[in-house]
């Protein structure tokens, strides 16, 4: 029996590491390689000992496949690629294959230079690793080899980010990485078609939210900064470099252009510089606005947006600086946070989730005098929360199983306890089944693959004549020869397989007696049983022979009378093989006996 | 819309005036070869198939009168039958099917030939083109009962075929011609027609998406012509909704609509339960599920659909608001309901701490369902779509949405606020449009107005005025709303004023709206004091202005607000009151005289007076005929010189007296023109004295193209007379010419141009439509002759008055033409100068307002605004915002230019055109052309100063 089996290295019932093993129709496929942000040691890389023993990677992987450059989905690529060893081709889009290196070197750098950590990939293993990568357009259909052919679908979440469709043969699975289906102010919302694969596996991580319009934050994260920078004070926005500090570039900078504000914005450079560089080179990837306008003007190219200088954060009056990193755990973040703390006028906006311990999540839950280097800080700035996130909600993920009709769904990257609501909504509602295997559990399913059989042309023609009205998506009874040759099928006429594989015809005749009871002489017992005939089969051509035997279409009945018994009279009945149905029907029928002649 | 009414109009009176002899009188003036044999021996020249296919192309650019459509289609027929070159044939059959559009050709000769070839043809594209070709003969013969049978019977014999092509063409067949009423055919040839519905309804179920559609478009035709669909077709269209191609998803909507409006009563069971609901509402579930269809195209027609459901429950309804939202499985509060919940209980702040929205009550797991059959979320959803179009399609739904239904227009309200703030200017704009058509039905709360005030400074000049217009009729509830709106607008007063008048406007009805809300802030607002005098503001500060707009209009009804004012207050009342009347409204201030309070109320009972005294003054003009022309005349010119009084008085009359006016000055004209001496005058003897003829008969001409063009609500009657009237100027002219020119030759041209004419829109007297034959064949000379007679006899013909008629006007804002200082620039280069101007009753604008640029040295420039620079601000009213560009040659010292605004007019463009021209590639060109301008504003004079170039 054929089947799809998957097994999740990372990301099973977890958030992070996301890394999953795919074997189709024979193939194996490795979606996502990325690292874990909670652990520091052996466990942030998925166990690739799980693949082989002993033994190369490449042997027993025929491709691997990333979703975006985020670094819990390929921040383990150098270390599988170089460290493990792994040759194969890695299939990303152009974006993230832009973007992901700097996120690699910058993650290398964090764990080396700033904690010291030995045995850790290096530069040059990035480079190489890069090197095997193989980037793809969307809905560009890439064979891989003569059987696995892969094709991307857009699915917003970051620049680049995209979901995988892997086909084999009829069978196919779709990977959907980390997806966002309502739109933002950079990117668009998730598209698939109607693909109708044998599995999805989708991300889960707000199984259990259905989440509020993004205009509303939009409009209050808009409004508390103008509020702060008209009363002439300072804001903080603490962000990561890549991704949704793009979207709140864009967000600020498009109203600073319409409400005509002069308030400088300012950017701190690192990562920045070079990632929103790819930014603008990647317009196709971005949302209507931008696309349609960018022909005017680069959306990315910001006007009011300028770098960041260390000294500019005692200029007097009011600014807007976005500053890495994300939760005000060291950096310039934190050592604005810590000039500007201390005027009530200035004000923090925190734009996403603060891991506990960091000072971000520490102002968020209300503390107010914080230890910072032995000194104590006051904080008297205004501390404000958003959520900017781009997972797709329950709804949306609902919606998108929707689009693509699988007939299974495999849920990944969420908790354990939130997928099980999801999953028994998606069954319910859906009737669709749902698996969430944990990690290292593989999860098999059987699948019932279609086999393509070519028909000739001349044969389909005559039966499509036969028939009345095509029926769409309706099984239909069709006569012919099967022949399997070298691992194809085609269906052909009797006559034609014949001639093909030179045999002589043989003419198989079915024939039945059917003792009827009547005294009258055969030829009237003949017509009898015509006119019965005739009333009874209307759609078919009966005919009643000067011999005295009658045809139904091609089966010949004819009747004679035993010597033995004047009373009965005996129906011969034959027919090809070619006509069973009908003779079978016609002797069933007349075995019910004639019925009683009016006279 | 305005060139289809045109077309209308035309082609209705010539319904009525055409006789069919003209035809035939017509008919010997052609003398050019027939096309037919020329098709024939270009045929018969071809060798190859793309040579032929070259003569059919050739021949296909130009028309063929009415009178030789048989012949070539005999032609073409012929050579049908003898092709084997499929290309070839199709092009023969497009052609028959574009022949056969010919006005005034009766096709039906032509339909036993086509049947006859569809039934040999083999190809399946010539096959579809030739369906093509049945279908244009079966609609141009709508009455024919028996050749739409047969047409049908055609169609149906054909849907079996196996190309998708044919398949589509048979059911548009069935869509266009099935019939319609299964009682008007009987028996056996009611057979085919029975079961139109049911045979389409079969191939919803097609193999082929494209066929699908077709019978789903073929389906919605069937509707569009009047039949009543089946409510069985409700459940097959429901499946298709789910169909794995776009347009038939569209197209399937777009039915379950037509249904549902069709069947609203109509109770349907709901599948796993034994409820049931309306149909109505459960096609409205459904549409709403297709707002987040995959494809957008699907979307935008979801979206749309909506606005029109208004028989939905308002149950249904208000779900569509509804998306339930929870975290981790607890059920949260929209940060709308939060806002909502904070300004009842009097905070106003939000969102400082972190866990404000935090989840509060923990969700039923079995409870919530994630897809909702029916309507939850569906706006919540178009609203936050990706593309813009099915936004706008969302927006434009509720607004309609909201307009018949007040409760679901106070619930949609924060989802418009929202929009405020799209990242698209076009849809901010169609939210606030759409806010201000529902305002009457709404109240706004303080946080609503905060949020729709900080969209004052946006920086487009369209948003801010949109939002003017939107405060005009705003219903605010507290006066720190009035107060909080008055701030926001005199800080988008500083910040672009240019905004004045706009602002201005605004405050005056948000003061005539909340009298009460604005006068317990009067002390605050003027700045009075309890015990000391303040100082006296500066007059000329327009923000100041503002607030004693805002102010006298709130005290227009609220008489003890007058108390309030201190001094210097009704100082300022007196002078505004003089120089910005429209702005501020007569008071019954104590101790002053009403001066302007006796004539406001005595303005409404003397409306029907006056609409009598019109009626009177035009009936007296009625007894013209019998008066001598002395009297004739005065009785004219009294006539005129009131009605312009009249006009002047009563605005709202003065179109209609304006246009009469006109029409009898033109009237007064020809009588003059009448009785001059040339009449007695042998022609040879008479030479140069013609002029005042010559200038009446041109001056006619310019009045009627005025009326014919200048005034909205103009109707076919009064069309009419308008030619009859220019008809009779021309021959006016012609007769002047004949009289003072020699030589037959110009006089030839001229005679043939104006019969030309006569032809041409048949409205003149019936009296020459009877010497037509004669006019025909007759002499220049003698047309002169007859002319003569006939002009001197034309009687005066009343003009019926129409219901509602507007006088274009246009006024020029900017440039106000005030200004001593020169806008200076090198000569040579190119100076912009915006003009602002407010047009008012102009149809189309788009394509008839240009603005003139006149220089000193009497060169005119004419200059197209872009359609773009338009702007409709309210039904009958256009705002024109652009920039013209000025360049000369240098001047010594600065000068004056004209600018003014023109409305261009083609009288042409009113004559329908033969179908066989829409058909071919030729015709836009005729659209666009200018036959004439009309100046219909004041000219401003703008001073300019182009300097000699500074090496």
């Amino acid at each position: 029996m054929p089947e799809i089996r998957v097994t999740p290295l990372g990301a099973g019932q977890d958030v992070g590491r996301s890394c999953i093993l795919v074997s189709i129709a024979g193939k194996n496929v490795m979606l996502d390689c990325g690292m874990h942000m909670g652990f520091n040691d052996d466990r942030r890389f998925p166990d690739f000992s799980y693949i082989t023993q002993n033994g190369r990677l490449t042997d027993f992987l025929d491709c691997v496949i990333i979703s975006h450059f985020h670094l819990d989905h390929c921040g383990a690529l150098p270390y599988f690629s170089e460290m493990v060893g792994y040759d194969g081709p890695i299939y990303m889009t152009h974006p993230t294959q832009a973007i992901c290196p700097i996120l690699l070197e910058d993650y290398r750098k964090i764990a080396v230079d700033k904690k010291g950590e030995a045995n850790f990939f290096t530069s040059q293993m990035i480079k190489d690793c890069m090197k095997k990568v193989v980037a793809v357009h969307l809905h560009q259909t890439v064979q891989v080899d003569d059987e696995l052919e892969i094709k991307a679908y857009y699915a917003g979440h970051v620049l680049g980010a995209a979901m995988f469709q892997i086909k084999v043969g009829s069978e196919s699975v779709v990977y959907t990485g980390d997806y966002n289906m309502t739109p933002d102010r950079h990117l668009g919302a998730a598209w698939i078609d109607k693909c109708r694969p044998n599995l999805l596996i989708t991300e889960s991580t707000y199984a259990t939210t259905i989440r509020d319009s993004k205009r509303c934050r939009e409009r209050d994260f808009l409004k508390k900064v103008h509020e702060t920078v008209e009363r002439g004070g300072k804001v903080l926005i603490p962000v990561f470099a890549l991704g949704r500090a793009q979207e709140l570039c864009i967000l600020l900078e498009t109203f600073w252009e319409r409400m005509n504000l002069k308030v400088p914005i300012y950017f701190s450079t690192g990562l920045t510089e070079k990632a929103n560089h790819y930014y603008k080179l990647f317009i196709p990837w971005t949302n209507q606005k931008i696309r349609k306008t960018f022909v005017q003007r680069n959306m990315f190219e910001f006007k009011h947006i300028k770098a960041f200088d260390r000294a500019f954060a005692d200029n007097p009056g009011p600014m807007v600086v976005f500053a890495t990193p994300g939760m005000l755990h060291a950096g310039q973040s934190l050592q604005i946070f810590r000039k500007w703390a201390g005027n009530e006028k200035n004000m923090v906006i925190m734009p996403g989730y603060c891991v506990q311990g960091t000072v971000g999540h520490k102002i968020l839950s209300g503390q107010r005098k914080l230890e910072m280097e032995g000194r104590q800080l006051e904080v008297k700035m205004q501390v404000e929360y958003m959520s900017f996130s781009a997972h797709a909600d329950a709804k949306g993920i609902m919606q998108l199983v929707g689009q693509a009709e699988p007939e299974s769904v495999l849920l990944v990257h969420g908790e354990a306890k939130k997928m099980e609501f999801l999953k028994q909504k998606i069954e319910q509602e859906l009737r669709v089944n749902c698996y969430m295997p944990a990690n290292g559990e593989t999860v098999t399913l059987p699948t019932s693959p279609s086999i393509p059989v070519g028909i000739s042309l001349g044969l389909l023609k005559r039966e499509m004549a036969q028939g009345l009205l095509p029926e769409a998506k309706k099984p239909r009874l069709l006569h012919g020869t099967l022949i399997m040759k070298d691992s194809n099928f085609r269906l052909v006429s009797s006559e034609q397989a014949l001639k093909e594989l030179g045999l002589a015809e043989h003419q198989l005749r079915f024939t039945c007696r059917v003792h009827l009871h009547d005294t009258r002489k055969e030829q009237e017992t003949a017509l009898r049983v015509y006119s019965h005939l005739k009333s009874v089969l209307k759609d078919h051509c009966v005919q009643h022979l000067p011999d005295g035997s009658v045809t139904v279409e091609s089966v010949l009945l004819q009747a004679a009378a035993p010597s033995e018994d004047p009373g009965t009279k005996v129906l011969l009945v034959s027919w090809t093989y070619q006509d069973e149905e009908l003779g079978s029907f016609l002797t069933s029928l007349l075995k019910k006996g004639l019925p009683q002649a009016p006279s | 819309m305005a060139a289809h009414l045109k077309k209308r109009v035309y082609e209705e009176f010539t319904k009525v005036v055409q006789p069919q002899e003209e035809i035939a009188t017509k008919k010997l003036r052609l003398t050019k070869p027939s096309k037919s044999a020329a098709l024939h021996i270009d045929l018969c020249k071809a060798t190859s198939p793309a040579d032929a296919l070259q003569y059919l192309l050739q021949f296909a650019r130009k028309p063929v009168e009415a009178e030789s459509v048989e012949g070539v289609v005999r032609i073409l027929l012929e050579h049908y039958y003898k092709e084997n070159d499929p290309s070839v044939r199709l092009k023969i059959a497009s052609l028959l099917g574009l022949l056969s559009k010919t006005a005034g050709f009766s096709p039906d000769c032509i339909m036993d030939d086509a049947i006859n070839i569809l039934q040999n043809e083999k190809s399946h594209q010539v096959l579809a083109q030739l369906l093509d070709t049945l279908l244009a003969i079966g609609t141009k013969l709508p009455e024919n009962q028996a050749i739409q049978m047969r047409l049908v019977d055609v169609a149906c014999k054909h849907l079996t075929d196996t190309s998708h092509g044919v398949r589509n063409k048979c059911l548009q067949l069935l869509g266009n011609l099935g019939s319609l009423e299964k009682s008007v055919t009987k028996d056996a040839e009611g057979l085919a027609a029975r079961d139109v519905q049911k045979i389409i309804g079969d191939y919803f179920s097609d193999q082929d998406p494209r066929v699908r559609t077709a019978a789903i478009k073929a389906m919605l035709q069937l509707h569009e012509r009047g039949l009543k669909l089946h409510q069985t077709i409700y459940n097959q269209a429901c499946k298709l909704l789910s169909d794995d191609y776009e347009q038939v998803r569209s197209a399937a909507v777009q039915l379950i609509w037509v249904v549902s409006q069709l069947y609203p009563e109509s109770i349907v069971p709901i599948p796993s339960s034994n409820e049931e609901i309306r149909l109505v509402d459960d096609a409205f579930g459904k549409i709403c599920h297709m707002v987040s269809d995959g494809s957008w195209v699907v979307r935008v027609q979801a979206a749309k659909l909506l606005g029109s459901m208004e028989q939905v429950s308002s149950h249904f309804l208000e779900q569509t608001l509804d998306k339930k939202l929870m975290s981790d499985l607890r059920r949260k509060r929209t940060a709308h309901e939060r806002a909502k919940e904070l300004y009842s209980s009097g905070e106003f702040s939000s969102g400082r701490k972190w866990g404000d929205d935090a989840p509060k009550e923990e969700v039923d797991t079995g409870a919530v369902n994630l897809i909702e059959s029916g309507a939850c979320g569906a706006f919540v959803h178009g609203l936050e779509d990706e593309m813009y179009e099915v936004r706008i399609a969302a927006v434009e739904a509720l607004c309609m949405l909201a307009q018949s239904s007040p409760s679901f227009a106070e619930k949609c309200l924060d989802f418009l606020v929202d929009m405020f703030n799209d990242e698209i200017e076009e849809v901010r704009l169609q939210s606030i449009h759409t806010m201000r058509k529902i305002s009457n039905n709404i109240t706004l709360r303080e946080d609503q107005l905060d949020t729709v005030l900080a969209v004052l400074e946006d920086s487009s000049r369209d948003i801010r005025e949109a939002l003017h217009e939107l405060l005009c009729c705003t219903n605010v509830s507290t006066k720190e709303g009035i107060h909080l709106a008055l701030v926001e607008l005199l800080k988008n007063l500083t910040k672009y004023p240019t905004d004045r008048d706009s602002i201005w406007k605004c405050l005056k009805f948000l003061g005539s709206r909340h009298p009460t809300l604005v006068l317990p802030l009067v002390p605050e607002l003027l700045s009075t004091h309890p015990f000391f005098d303040t100082a006296e503001p500066d007059m000329d500060d327009p923000a100041y202005i503002a607030v004693l707009v805002l102010i006298f209009n709130a005290a227009k009804t609220c008489p003890t607000m007058p108390a309030l004012f201190s001094d210097h207050t009704f100082r300022h009342y007196a002078y505004l009151r003089d120089s910005l009347s429209h702005l501020v409204p007569a008071l019954r201030l104590p101790g002053r005289k009403l001066v302007s309070s006796a004539v406001s109320p005595s303005i409404i009972p003397q409306e029907d007076p006056s609409q009598q005294f019109l009626q009177q003054s035009l009936e007296r003009v009625y007894s013209l005929q019998h008066l001598d022309p002395q009297g004739a005349q005065e009785l004219l010119e009294f006539t005129i010189r009131d009605l312009q009084r009249l006009g002047e008085l009563q605005s709202e009359l003065a179109g209609v007296a304006d246009f009469s006016a006109t029409y009898l000055r033109c009237q007064l004209l020809l009588i003059k023109a009448l009785q001059e001496k040339l009449w007695n005058v042998a022609a040879p003897l008479y030479l140069k004295q013609s002029d005042l003829a010559s200038a009446a008969a041109k001056q006619i001409m310019e009045e009627t193209y005025k009326m014919e063009f200048m005034y909205s609500g103009v109707e076919n009657k009064q069309v009419v007379i308008i030619h009859h009237m220019r008809l009779q100027a021309k021959a006016l002219q012609l007769i002047v010419t004949a009289r003072t020119t020699r030589g037959l030759d110009p006089l030839f041209g001229m005679c043939e141009k104006f019969l030309q004419e006569v032809d041409f829109f048949q409205s003149f007297v019936d009296k020459l439509l009877d010497l037509m034959p004669r006019l025909m064949t007759s002499k220049p000379a003698e047309v002169v002759k007859i002319l003569q007679t006939m002009l001197r006899q034309s009687a005066f013909l009343h003009l019926p008055l129409p219901e509602q008629i507007h006088k274009a006007s246009a006024t020029i804002i900017e440039p106000a033409g005030e200004s001593d200082n020169p806008l200076r620039f090198t000569s040579g280069l190119v100076v912009a100068l915006d003009v602002d101007a407010t047009l008012e009753h102009v149809q189309d604008p788009q394509n008839t307002v240009k603005v003139q640029v006149l220089y000193p040295d009497g060169q005119a420039q004419m200059i197209h605004p872009k359609p773009a620079d338009f702007r409709n601000p309210g039904p009958g009213r256009h705002r024109l915002i652009t920039q013209v560009y000025l360049s000369h040659t240098a001047w010594t010292e600065a000068c004056q230019v004209e600018v003014r605004l023109l409305l261009a007019y083609n009288s042409s463009a009113r004559i329908p055109k033969c179908p066989w021209m829409e058909g071919g590639e030729m015709s836009p060109q005729v659209e666009t052309s200018i036959e004439g301008t009309i100046p219909f504003s004041k000219p401003v004079k703008v001073y300019i100063m182009p300097k000699p170039a500074r090496r």
